[in-house]
């Protein structure tokens, strides 16, 4: 992109501050995409990006204060300005809450190694088999609307204390919506990447034309409490949410779902009595994520004092309990808990779940089977009751086979709730949060029946 | 104040350099259409807790794009590095990307006619740039407010967040529009946190000032009443605290803006969309109910309906000289006396459907993202001489009143919504009893309108937004506003969100 390399930007930086101390973050992105609706492509596009963070430390007698800020930047100009900047904050600024001794020195074996670019290429594969795809649609009076990414972040962090950390983050996905042609059934699937090479879009485009068909027959019920398997992508777009809702201080001050009345958090009690363990894991294979803490401001669940901190497995619920919340060095100092910050992927597992999602769907007497859920929101804090709606595909199950198409839900649930009220689960799989996965895409979770899940009211979307 | 020009260290950016460097590599190609874009967001985030500042962030975005019709295709490429080289070479790699698309593409893109508009600027009304006011004034203004509902009893803890942005965007394309524009918006936002020692429910009450796209006037001159917001609300917590729960059924509802805006933005806005009834969205955000076939036919709502778009209206969130695609800022009827007449475009669809002139909802949040078809300010308007809000609450026998948004969601074809809010009245026999709590109310978009039987007069009318409409893939966010005076809706359901959580 330029001549000068991320890493060396860094070090401009750090060499110009004349704060107490100083972290540099550099952000290289590059990011490529198709968009498609009604068998044509609607938008693409090519992105690339660098942004340059810097956090200022300045000891001012009281205590220890921060400034942060960040741009879009790529000379050694523009790093200098953003460190004058930065410094000049942290001068202006009263001691920070979070103020806690920087991460000493730790330097990864890449350092130096350039960011990781992708291209439009990615796609030389996917592109002409979604072009055929298309063709075998136009043939079978069928739709496809949908949507591939790939982005690759290269992220440089530096700081005064020695700290030298590079991650590259390669993160990609591929979603697929088909209709029929009177528009009046719908079907989706998804499934996030690293690379492209595991995606084949006529694999994904057969399995829409198998979904369509099972919505064949259309069959209209009422709202109500059903017995309900939730696949593993609504497991997912139930479980991100509780855990962006999971901050120890929030928790701790009586705000979240997490809170014991009374005061302080839930930390050590159980929450399921099922061998239920969520839990994230930067060297997750296939979800690998960001092995140490990058914090560009500070909030409830990140402090710009614990860049660096380096991350490892980490359970939130053990085996039923709750066991961990999202903490900063100094939430975890309010909650008197373990320093356990947010990590980018999840996993829902079960102890002893072996079935497949189909062998689960085959010992339904009658029940639902749900594609994914959508409109997800915090209707109450207290009870985490989340409202949302079904989305593409709700199909019933009778004597264990698939036998029509029902109309769509407005559902309000917890899912706190539902880890105690499930009766099966399935083995752990990749998914792919329909609702949340465009910005949280690394997660593996079980599918779950849920014998009384609330269908709240009829939606005559489809 | 006399008007703003656009920021001297915008304008002093190679602007103009670049998008010659672009447009005439575009023309080498022998392309059909090109524009070029340069955006600077500036940006500011600040978060205190308990009055103490919790977490503060200072951000730029600064780059380009290049968007092109070649053969009838879409390509779009965007850069961060500032040279006539690299202005060249993202406009190769658009040109690349179009050509990489047209196997896959069946629809020749064709853009609707628009007038010139040769070098003309831009900025929306505001006094002070809130970026240009030094930290340490903002952190002292919140935390004093944060200070003061601490120390009602009621209180336990305090979260207040300023958000602020100032956006300056330079367009250009083949066709001879050149713009330059820059505008200013802000949210400050506090929430009282409490709970009831007895029963060991917590809850919260949020102030319901609305962003806007003013400056930091909005903070310090008394346009708006913080002084009484914030002297409110921990006796509204308090009470919100102690009160029954609802129960469930049919009640009339007369919905304040603080509200209603919000119910207006999921179930009429983003349903009129065009883009969204022609399926661009049907993977992501959604399709819509409001379909083309239906278009000066389908019976929105009651005959007291009448909704407006515009990107014009003074402070509106969605308010721009021009759109992302050089078209004039204009305001046009959606829903007339109940019946759809009208949709928001880009120049793409107003192409595409003969519909003329596009009405310049194009937009993009970032120079790294594509124009798209986003929300204009969608506005109830209200009638000329209708009643105030005491004078709608009065026609209610039995009935709630809505205060604040909070919860909302609806489905992809914008049919079933539910919404829940800051707090909610008993309303017996035409007056307020006191609040009740633990309360969403949920319909259906038609239905739902069909039963607004008034709406309240001018006095009423309050121009509420969001900085956070999402919608697209890549995902992108919007600013937009939307105005409408308190209304009264007949037979609306109802819930406990208790009893829906099953306690």
């Amino acid at each position: 992109m330029t001549s000068t390399t991320p890493h060396d930007l860094v070090e401009a930086g750090l060499a110009a501050s004349q704060a107490d101390d100083c972290i540099v973050t550099v952000t290289r992105s590059s990011s490529a995409n198709l968009r498609w609706a009604n068998n044509t492509l609607t938008t693409n596009g090519l992105m690339s990006g660098s942004e340059i963070s810097v956090i200022s430390f300045v000891d001012g007698g009281q205590g220890v204060a921060s400034a942060a800020l960040s741009r879009s930047a790529v000379t050694v100009d523009d790093v200098r300005d953003l460190v004058a900047a930065a410094d000049a904050a942290a001068r202006a600024a009263g001691p920070a809450e979070d103020a806690a001794p920087l991460v000493e020195a730790d330097q990864s074996d890449t350092w130096d190694a350039p960011p990781e670019p992708t291209s439009i290429g990615v796609f030389d594969t996917f592109a002409p088999a979604l072009g055929d795809a298309f063709g075998r649609a136009r043939s079978a009076d069928r739709l496809l609307y949908g949507y591939v990414e790939h982005t690759v972040d290269t992220v440089y962090l530096g700081s005064s204390r020695g700290v030298r950390l590079r991650h590259v983050q390669p993160t990609g996905h591929v979603g697929i919506t088909a209709k029929d042609a009177a528009l009046t059934r719908s079907a989706w699937v998804g499934q996030a990447t690293r690379d492209f090479t595991d995606v084949d879009a006529l694999v994904l485009d057969a399995e829409l034309e198998r979904r369509l068909g099972w919505a064949e027959r259309v069959v209209a019920l009422p709202a109500g409490r059903y017995d309900t398997v939730l696949p593993p992508t609504a497991v997912a777009d139930l479980m991100i949410y509780a855990y962006w809702t999971s901050a120890a201080r929030d928790a701790h001050e009586g705000q979240t779902v997490y809170s014991r009345p009374g005061g302080g958090t839930r930390v050590g009690e159980r929450l399921s009595s099922r061998p239920v363990t969520v839990y994230s894991d930067p060297a997750y294979p296939g979800l690998e994520a960001a092995p140490f803490v990058t914090a560009s401001a500070s909030s409830s669940l990140s402090s710009v004092f614990d860049n660096g901190l380096e991350l490892g497995r980490t359970d939130w619920i053990a085996d039923g309990t709750l066991a961990a919340l999202g903490q900063t060095r100094h939430s975890a100092q309010l909650t008197d808990l373990e320093v356990t910050p947010l990590i980018d992927n999840l996993v829902v597992e079960v102890a002893g779940a072996e079935q497949s999602l189909e062998q689960i769907v085959s010992g339904v007497e009658r029940g639902l089977l749900l594609t994914c859920l959508w409109y997800i929101r915090e209707v109450d804090p207290q009870t985490l009751l989340l409202t949302g709606l079904t989305r593409d595909g709700v199909y019933l199950v009778e004597n264990g086979e698939v036998t029509g198409g029902v109309n769509n839900f407005r559902f309000n649930e917890s899912p706190i709730d539902l880890l105690d009220r499930f009766d099966v689960a399935s083995a752990t799989v990749p998914s792919f949060s329909r609702e949340w996965g465009d910005y949280f895409p690394r997660t593996a979770t079980a599918a779950l029946r849920v014998p009384d899940f609330n269908m709240s009211s009829v939606s005559q979307a489809n | 104040m006399p008007p703003h020009d656009v920021d001297a260290s915008f304008v002093a950016l190679p602007l103009r350099r670049l998008a010659d460097a672009a447009l005439q590599r575009a023309r080498d190609f022998g392309v059909e259409h090109a524009d070029f874009r340069m955006e600077r967001l500036r940006s500011q985030d600040l978060r205190l807790r308990d009055g103490a500042l919790e977490g503060a962030h200072d951000g730029e975005q600064l780059g380009f794009a290049v968007r092109v019709i070649v053969d009838g295709t879409w390509g779009f490429s965007s850069s961060v590095e500032l040279s006539p080289e690299s202005a060249i070479r993202t406009t190769e790699e658009a040109v690349r990307v179009a050509q990489v698309s047209a196997a896959i593409s069946s629809e020749r893109i064709e853009l609707a006619d628009e007038p010139v508009y040769d070098n003309v600027a831009w900025v929306s009304a505001y006094d002070i740039d809130p970026l240009s006011v030094p930290v340490g004034d903002k952190v002292d203004l919140l935390g004093e407010w944060s200070r003061r509902l601490l120390a009602a009893g009621s209180v336990r803890h305090v979260s207040a967040t300023l958000e602020q942005v100032v956006e300056a965007k330079f367009y250009a394309d083949l066709a001879g529009t050149m713009t330059t524009q820059q505008r200013v918006r802000l949210h400050p936002a506090l929430e009282a946190h409490g709970s009831d020692e007895a029963t060991g429910r917590f809850d919260s009450m949020r102030t319901i000032a609305p962003p806007v796209g003013r400056g930091w006037e909005y903070l310090s001159d008394g346009r708006h009443d913080w002084d009484d917001e914030l002297a409110k609300i921990p006796d509204l917590l308090a009470e919100k605290l102690s009160v029954k729960p609802v129960d469930s059924g049919i009640y009339d509802l007369v919905i304040d803006p603080s509200n209603l805006w919000l119910t207006i933005h999921e179930s009429i806005g983003h349903a009129t969309e065009l883009d969204r009834a022609l399926g661009y969205e049907a993977n992501y955000a959604g399709t819509s109910f409001a379909t083309w076939d239906k278009l000066n036919t389908l019976t929105y709502g009651s005959g007291a309906m009448h909704v407006t778009g515009d990107r014009t209206v003074e402070h509106g969130l969605a308010t721009i000289g021009y759109d992302d695609e050089g078209v004039q800022a204009q305001s046009w009827d959606i829903v007339r006396d109940g019946i759809l007449v009208g949709y928001q475009l880009d120049r793409r669809m107003a192409a595409m459907k003969g519909l003329g002139r596009s009405n310049g909802c194009a937009f993009a949040d970032s120079p790294g993202h594509i124009p798209i078809q986003r929300m204009a300010n969608v506005s109830l308007q209200p009638a000329d001489d209708g009643p105030d809000t005491d004078g709608l609450i009065s026609s209610v026998e039995n009935g709630i009143y809505v205060v604040g948004d909070r919860s909302w969601s609806i489905d992809m074809q914008r049919f079933n919504f539910q919404f829940t809010g800051q707090r909610f009245y008993r309303i017996l026999n035409g007056r307020l009893a006191g609040q009740v709590r633990d309360l969403a109310y949920q319909a259906t978009t038609t239905e739902f309108w069909g039963s607004m039987e008034a709406v309240g007069g001018p006095q009423t009318w309050v121009l509420g937004g969001a900085f956070n409409c999402g919608k697209a893939q890549p995902g992108q966010v919007a600013p937009v506003s939307h105005g409408c005076p308190a209304a009264l809706f007949r037979n609306v359901r109802i819930l406990n969100t208790q009893s829906e959580a099953g306690r």
